[in-house]
């Protein structure tokens, strides 16, 4: 740390002490508003009992023993799964597309692409209800067309959130992803045409581990995006799903029993921390 | 490996057939949105053949070789290898090795695999892949950086590994991008035979796209001069260089001087050509030309002579200034009405400058000047 400081300082001795203050005003933000509540969050969650008399490891053996949370734990693992993988299946014929494209229809998809970022989350979703309900326009088409008799309930459950979801988290994905397929030389894949490599193949070897940085980055925006979703998830998922946000929202502000809720915020912290973690492993594991 | 009682000789246990493939271009036409970027042109590349297509940027060259190699699909006109034509044939079936003027070297793989990347697409075993990766890492004398990535090698080394690769796969046909647009200037000459060895090595028939006229003399046997999608003149380099087909080809192939005038005479030996500047020459040229008619006569700097007294054939001028190159003693004279001329002459140890500024300029023995209709 100060080997590298010092480097960065340069010569000057007092280099050294601007750097720390050009630093400071950020450090303090996240001492004051993120370290100090994270240990208190860590604290109230060894409180045994909701009303905070008791200290103990009650409420994480509650917490991981039950089934029920446990099963949450899992749906909301899930659900990140779901929707980068969705995401994924999306955005990369997307971003191949965007690629082979010119300059004003690169400017037109940018803008597609962006502007459910300028919409509210709230009244995205919302659209999705409008969407996705018994009477809304996918039954309605799937009807006309005879697909189906009856029709479809999508919305409160899994594929309903995770179609909403992936809309929704869409530009996450795609943003990082176009960026470096549009870095991506030509000549690489015009390369591994000439050498007799069919256009699959080249995606394979060429397109896909040479754009992975790009889909790593955005895999973990939304992965961490999705799991956290809290107001898609209880929108569209109702009280049918139950994910970790909307488990700690219930406990914090319903039940009352905080030390529940902080394991269950921690719980949902280490949950995404560990879908990045894994993500950059997968990473460096690409790069080698 | 331990083989120790083996010659060291190269394995070619499948090289192509000796007979190279010809290359046809046939009425090739291909146009961008509204402009033609290649506008008919006709080439025929003999079998073992290498033709550098020469040219600025923006005229076309590039666009004829990613036709060349099914990248673009022209808008009209055959590419015919052989007796074939490849147009209805994707870029991986053309059996065609490029090499790119940045390498194009995928970054995540090692030389080996680089090399190997042809013949896995192409199916074949791991055996036959990693004999094959060892007998072209020998050709190019890399065995050592078989595990190395692109970026760990050298700009020389990349190309040749570039080059290792498109041979894997005994391709009938060798495109080159600007191959040496990025190596430096000690550089050039080694790829330059390098890639002439192997191209004499593998039986190939090659297309060279360059802009630089220099690398295009020292490794192609004929020369495309293009301007504006068009071939303005094909021959051998010296052809090009001694008898340019238009003042455009002139212009570009090395340095020359124009000296404006009029066609007085015509007879066996050639025009009698009054020059603006004050003289008369005269001047063999393949184009007919009438009495009358105004001319540009064109002369390398080489051709032509400084001397201390008037003479036939020649002009006053002032040099105005001196420039030692090498063996070289390069003179920017200016002459009668305004016309500027670079004289080449041999330089003598020692001198640095020509001592007298008035000197009279004129035609060498062997000059060989061109003549062009001037509008």
């Amino acid at each position: 740390m100060a080997g590298a400081i010092a480097v960065a300082g340069g010569a000057t001795a007092s280099g050294e002490r601007v750097d720390w203050r050009l630093a400071a005003p950020l450090g303090l933000t996240y001492l004051f508003f993120f370290a100090a509540p994270f240990a208190i969050l860590l604290g109230i969650s060894f409180y045994a009992d909701a009303e905070q008399t008791r200290l103990g490891l009650g409420s994480w053996v509650k917490f991981y023993s039950d089934a029920f949370y446990l099963k949450v734990i899992f749906d909301t693992l899930k659900l990140g799964f779901f929707a980068v993988a969705a995401t994924t299946l999306v955005a990369y014929p997307l971003a191949l597309v965007f690629r082979a494209s010119g300059p004003r229809v690169q400017r037109v998809l940018i803008f597609v692409i962006l502007m459910p970022l300028l919409t509210s989350v709230v009244i995205r979703t919302f659209a999705w209800i409008v969407i996705l309900a018994r009477e809304g326009v996918v039954n309605q088409t799937l009807m006309t067309l005879g697909l189906t008799a009856a029709p479809l309930n999508l919305l409160q459950t899994e594929l309903g959130l995770v179609i909403a979801l992936t809309q929704i988290e869409m530009p996450l994905m795609l943003l990082p992803l176009l960026t470096i397929m549009n870095q991506m030389d030509q000549n690489l894949v015009d390369a591994s045409r000439a050498l007799g490599a069919s256009q699959w193949r080249t995606f394979f070897r060429v397109v896909l581990p040479l754009t992975l940085p790009g889909w790593i980055a955005g895999a973990t925006l939304v992965f961490a995006s999705s799991t956290t979703a809290f107001i898609s998830q209880t929108v569209i998922g109702g009280a049918r799903l139950v994910y970790l946000p909307a488990l700690i929202y219930q406990q914090a502000t319903v039940v009352y029993n905080w030390p529940f809720a902080a394991v269950a915020s921690l719980t949902l912290l280490f949950t995404v921390l560990a879908g990045i973690m894994a993500l950059g492993w997968l990473g460096r594991f690409a790069k080698t | 490996m331990g083989s120790g009682s083996r010659p060291v000789m190269l394995q070619r246990p499948d090289m192509p057939p000796a007979v190279a493939q010809p290359l046809t271009l046939d009425g090739v036409t291909h146009s961008y949105g509204g402009g033609l970027a290649v506008d008919n042109v006709t080439l025929e590349v003999k079998g073992g053949e290498l033709v550098a297509l020469l040219g600025p940027s923006g005229c076309g060259k590039t666009t004829l070789l990613r036709i060349v190699a099914g990248f673009i699909e022209q808008s009209n006109g055959k590419v015919i290898i052989g007796e074939r034509p490849i147009d209805t044939l994707p870029p991986s079936r053309r059996e065609i090795g490029i090499v790119f003027q940045n390498y194009a070297l995928f970054p995540h793989m090692t030389v080996a695999q680089n090399i190997a990347y042809g013949l896995a697409a192409r199916g074949e075993s791991r055996k036959v892949q990693a004999e094959r990766v060892a007998e072209m890492l020998a050709i190019v004398q890399l065995e050592a950086m078989a595990d190395r990535k692109p970026r760990q090698l050298s700009g020389g080394q990349q190309q040749r590994v570039a080059l290792a690769r498109a041979l894997a796969i005994r391709p009938r046909i060798l495109l080159l991008d600007e191959p040496f647009a990025a190596l430096d200037k000690n550089l050039r000459l080694d790829m330059q035979i390098e890639i002439k060895r192997l191209q004499r090595q593998f039986a190939l028939t090659a297309i060279m796209v360059t802009h630089d006229q220099d690398e295009a003399m020292a490794i192609a046997d004929r020369i495309a001069v293009m301007s504006q999608g068009r071939i303005e003149q094909v021959g051998t380099p010296t052809q090009v260089y001694d008898e340019p087909a238009s003042l455009f080809v002139n212009g570009f192939l090395g340095t020359s001087n124009l000296l404006d005038g009029t066609v007085e005479t015509a007879g066996p030996e050639g025009y009698g050509v009054a020059l603006n500047a004050g003289t008369r020459w005269t001047v063999a040229s393949s184009r007919k030309f009438a009495p009358g008619e105004p001319v540009t006569v064109s002369v390398r700097p080489e051709q032509m002579v400084l001397a201390d007294e008037a003479g036939e054939g020649r002009f006053p001028v002032s040099v105005a200034l001196s420039l030692p190159i090498g063996g070289e003693l390069i003179h920017d004279v200016a002459g009668p009405a305004g016309t500027s001329l670079k004289i080449a002459a041999p330089r003598r140890p020692g001198v640095s400058s020509r001592s007298a500024e008035q000197a009279f300029c004129g035609l060498a023995d062997h000059a060989r000047p061109s003549l062009f209709a001037r509008s």
